[in-house]
């Protein structure tokens, strides 16, 4: 009886859960239903246009640099991924598996960086920066992300589960520490690996503050502070705005529906181990 | 060189990789890490403004003055007003959502993709939707919901009582993504047996929510207060895509510490002034986290 009472989902919990899932994802509907409305139509509360159109993308494209935009958050975001794969691993395998004097030092070291707030650091960035002529570049945009403190410290958690038998095994086929981590190690960890790269990727994509702050020429805009910037430009004309919105979360959405399974496996992964 | 190399023993060789692989990750954490906090501690005693060679001394004055200034006690409260209404009731209902999504049968990949969207999406973007949503009649669609039902015209974002919870709402709602999918997990990883033996004691619905599922909730809750606390207490971007010009307004209303420290540093250069802020929300973050894990932590 016990088990039948387990098994037993009350109907009314699918409809209202599902009333507050269409909820959730109402604004992002009408945001892309006002992407294709005449300047006309916005005043019109429809889901659907009247008279759909893709002038607005047309216009979005030729009075801005969207497609420049996506291009600087897109190299930015991989360059700082691959990066923070490459080296947060390699930390946080040597923080793990080696033996050496300072490790632990060196270890809370690291951990103590994630205590600081970027906005405690954004300024002598942004002096170190102007200094040495960082400013307003691509670098500029990624130095200070292509390492993490939490990255590490989650790479080192997960190479606690690899065993020290295979590494050695490693050793005595003639591998060095090097190949030893990247042929032997690396594989075994890589829901890690994939949850750090998604967390990565979507940090920096959709980083604001410090972009905002480096860059100064609108070529270099990433795509939150273009779309910021057009949206300012634009704010009485809401068809653009919500055109420029559009453009900057639907390929969003799609990489995640494409992934979905991976990215929640790797937030919720994170979530325990963390 | 490779033949001193063969020489060294495996322990020697060990230390000299493991320096190998840090080396740059060293010199990284040291140059942009570690000597820009102790640099922004350094300007905070400054009275610097960025453009000038020389930077004067004044020591405790920027933290004096701090004390005695309006606006850093206005942003320090909204700061914290943003932390006090919204993470409590962020984590009720993300909880809420989860436990619902974790009696499902069928469809969870759906319903949990409806719910975790908002997440993946762009905060600015975000942010300029729902102030679309925020317009007064007849463009704003929150407006002719209210006046479908009679209710007159609400100012939100433009009036100062307002525009603070205006701004909580879309932060809450972006939030519940990642918090369902974190408690969604933690509540897979409670095995069945243990409800199964609430069961045999007779322990009813509620019994087992508020004595099995929440106790063993633990780890999730805390990793999920602390990391809720440090993203409210930094909040910055929501406020400057939904206030006239980025200003906090109306009022400085919604003005968060971030925002000021923006305003100080980035418009108005007084770099000195701006570092002591940075300064104070660094210990605030590092006392309320500290606190959280004791507290939190005290049964263990």
């Amino acid at each position: 009886m016990t088990k039948s009472k387990l098994n037993k989902t009350n109907p009314l919990v699918y409809i209202i859960m599902g009333i507050g899932g269409l909820l959730m994802i109402f604004p992002f509907v009408w945001m892309v239903a006002t992407s294709f409305k005449q300047p006309w139509d916005v005043y019109n509360l429809s889901i659907i246009p009247t008279q759909p159109t893709l002038a607005n993308y047309f216009r979005l494209l030729a009075t801005s640099n969207f497609p420049r935009w996506f291009f600087n958050s897109f190299v930015v975001s991989i360059a700082v991924t691959m990066s923070v794969l490459f080296f947060d691993s390699l930390v946080g395998y040597t923080l793990c598996k080696f033996k050496f004097k300072y490790k632990n030092i060196i270890f809370l070291l690291i951990l103590s960086t994630m205590m600081i707030p970027t906005e405690m650091l954004v300024i002598p960035w942004y002096v170190m920066s102007k200094g040495l002529g960082w400013a307003n570049s691509y670098w500029g945009i990624m130095f200070p992300g292509i390492m993490t403190g939490f990255g590490t410290f989650l790479m080192r958690q997960f190479f606690q589960s690899v065993p020290d038998d295979l590494l050695d095994s490693g050793r005595i086929d003639g591998l060095n520490e090097f190949q030893i981590w990247w042929k032997i190690a690396m594989p075994l960890v890589k829901p890690a690996i994939s949850a750090l790269a998604i967390f990565t990727f979507l940090g920096n994509w959709n980083a604001f503050l410090w972009p905002l702050i480096v860059t100064s020429t609108n070529s270099l805009y990433t795509l939150p502070v273009g779309l910021a910037f057009f949206s300012g430009e634009f704010q009485t004309e809401w068809e653009m705005v919500m055109t420029g919105a559009s453009v900057a979360t639907i390929p969003v959405l799609i990489v995640f529906l494409i992934f979905q399974k991976q990215i929640v496996r790797g937030i919720a992964l994170t979530g325990l181990k963390g | 060189m490779k033949n001193c190399f063969k020489k060294l023993s495996i322990a020697q060789k060990q230390t000299l990789w493991a320096y190998v692989f840090l080396f740059v990750p060293l010199v990284f954490y040291l140059v942009i890490r570690i000597y820009p906090a102790f640099n922004a501690f350094y300007l905070s005693l400054t009275n610097w403004d960025i453009v000038s060679v020389e930077k004067d001394m004044v020591f405790f004055e920027n933290y004096f003055s701090l004390s005695e200034d309006p606006l850093f006690w206005k942003t320090l409260g909204n700061t914290f007003k943003y932390v006090i209404y919204g993470l409590p009731i962020n984590l009720v209902l993300s909880f809420l959502i989860a436990y619902n999504l974790n009696k499902l049968k069928w469809g969870l990949g759906i319903y949990r993709t409806l719910y975790f969207i908002p997440f993946m999406t762009s905060l600015v973007a975000v942010s300029w939707v729902w102030r679309w949503l925020y317009q007064p009649l007849p463009l704003g669609f929150f407006n002719n919901l209210l006046s479908l039902f009679g209710i007159p015209e609400q100012p939100f974002l433009m009036a100062p009582s307002q525009a603070l919870p205006s701004i909580l709402a879309p932060t809450i709602w972006v939030q519940m993504g990642f918090q369902v999918i974190i408690f969604l997990a933690g509540l897979k990883a409670i095995p069945q047996s243990v409800y199964e033996a609430a069961d045999i004691d007779g322990a009813n619905n509620r019994q087992k929510l508020f004595r099995v599922t929440i106790p063993l909730l633990r780890p999730t809750i805390i990793f999920l207060v602390i990391t809720g606390t440090i993203k409210y207490l930094r909040i910055f971007t929501q406020v400057y895509s939904m206030t006239y010009q980025g200003n906090g307004g109306p009022l400085n209303s919604t003005k968060p510490l971030v925002l000021y420290i923006y305003n100080t540093a980035f418009q108005r250069f007084d770099m000195g002034y701006a570092s002591a802020m940075t300064v104070v929300l660094f210990l605030i973050i590092l006392v309320i986290t500290l606190f959280q894990l004791k507290v939190l932590n005290k049964d263990d």
